[in-house]
């Protein structure tokens, strides 16, 4: 049976990871290849690269970075971030990535999922969802969180899924740098409709957190990201909480 | 010398990689005769079974996969071309083992099926040689093999299906041992020493 998943999320700027509150303050963490070794040996099971710059800049990605990593650590990987196009998809898979996150390219052009899954496979796609809670229900946000769109947060879900993207990526950014837990509610519900796996994100601050989002939340794997970083939670023991409160849980 | 063989296979970097992080010399080639100089063959595999199969065609690959007598391992993909069938495209593949490569039903399971899973061995083979019992191994694929006669290792999802299996010089890993940290390395490196 395959484990729950516990997956630092590096932000990433210029080959340096970075972390944002609510999506601004960016704090200096740390060089991304170090950390990812640092990460492997702790036990964490994938990792995600967010280049935060990238949709903002328009800047193309980071294809040297994720080789060098692919390079350096025998783990799975993904990486996001203003990725736009079938070519991007392919340049960054073929350097060793082992999935692309899309955002704001797949809002704007939903067949990219369609079209990157059948040459690629849905395993290598994730569908990155950034919703935030509003008066009238669940609002798709893109562009880094600072653009509202009309989608819907559960009806986009489905939609991503039926395009053929292999997981989602949720974050709660009405949650993101609280701390105060996951979007338990959204996640649960999610899940009564959705056969990929769902990863959350947004709003760890302690062990519980994390074990609220699988047990209630149904989630398959938990992201975070500055919690890890500032060496305030070890994933070890995280992992060894999440054991012994009955999770199937790689150790 | 280890020939990878590259027909366009999304984990060729990545698998190509951790043979350089073994130290292994290897090259990559959609040449049989190239691959036919190297002591072992390593076929990867990650995107569709249909693509993959027009690929073999196009470097005309096929009748030296299915013949050539070297130890060859099989990757996620790689090992699901195996089969004679793949319900993915609904294609013929190599035929190397008579048994039909399947997609997930259960709607209990998640599909694709992503994450790491530890492995049950069926039999002994040099490949697991030093490998802890309940190790883990990370899988992504929404497709399988079923449990046959040349299963060697089983891992299940919603229901049992093979993670490692071995007919004659033919060895498939379900899983990818490229991404597989320790474990996965460990499993590299036996195929490549001890087989």
């Amino acid at each position: 049976m395959t484990t729950k998943r516990i997956i630092p999320c590096l932000d990433v700027k210029d080959g340096r990871v970075v972390k944002g509150t609510n999506f601004v303050n960016l704090r200096d963490a740390g060089d991304a290849i170090e950390l990812a070794e640092k990460y492997s040996q702790e036990g964490a099971d994938e990792l995600v690269f967010l280049d935060i710059t990238a949709s903002i800049e328009k800047r193309k990605t980071l294809v040297e970075f994720v080789r060098e990593t692919a390079r350096a650590v025998s783990m799975p990987f993904t990486v996001g971030g203003g990725i736009s196009d079938i070519y991007d998809i392919e340049n960054l898979l073929r350097a060793g990535a082992d999935k692309v996150s899309l955002n704001t390219s797949i809002v704007k052009n939903p067949q990219l999922i369609a079209e990157a899954a059948k040459n690629f496979g849905s395993q290598a796609i994730v569908a990155a969802i950034d919703v935030n809670k509003t008066a009238d229900g669940y609002r798709v946000f893109i562009k880094g969180g600072r653009e509202a769109t009309p989608l819907e947060g559960i009806a986009w879900c489905r939609r991503v899924e039926e395009l053929g993207a292999g997981e989602i990526l949720l974050t709660s950014m009405h949650c993101d740098g609280t701390r105060n837990g996951y979007d338990i509610e959204m996640l649960s519900e999610i899940q009564s409709f959705l056969q990929i796996p769902v990863i959350a994100s947004g709003g760890a601050g302690e062990f519980k957190h994390f074990l609220d989002a699988f047990v209630e939340g149904k989630a398959d794997a938990c992201l975070a990201a500055g919690l890890f970083h500032f060496g305030e939670m070890s994933i070890k023991d995280l992992k060894q909480y999440l054991s012994n409160n009955g999770l199937n849980i790689r150790i | 010398m280890i020939g990878i063989v590259n027909y366009g296979a999304g984990n060729t970097a990545s698998v190509s990689y951790a043979l350089e992080r073994l130290g292994v010399p290897f090259i990559l080639s959609n040449s049989a005769a190239e691959l036919e100089k190297c002591s072992k063959i390593i076929f990867p595999g990650v995107g569709s079974a249909e693509a993959a199969m027009n690929k073999l065609k196009e470097y005309e690959l096929i009748d030296y996969l299915k013949n050539t007598r070297k130890p060859l391992l099989g990757i996620c993909l790689g090992m699901q071309m195996f089969a004679s069938f793949s319900e993915e495209g609904n294609i013929e593949c190599l035929n190397i083992i008579e048994t039909k490569c399947l997609k997930f039903r259960d709607k209990n399971v998640k599909i694709p099926n992503m994450g790491w899973s530890s492995i049950t061995l069926e039999s002994s083979s040099r490949l697991f040689e030093g490998i802890p019992a309940g190790a883990y191994f990370y899988f992504a694929h929404s497709f399988y093999i079923p449990l046959n006669n040349y299963t060697i290792a089983a891992s299940e999802n919603g229901q049992p299906f093979t993670a490692s299996l071995r007919k004659d010089n033919f060895y498939g890993v379900q899983f990818h041992p490229e991404k597989s940290s320790d474990a996965g390395m460990k499993v590299l490196n036996n195929f490549v020493e001890i087989i």
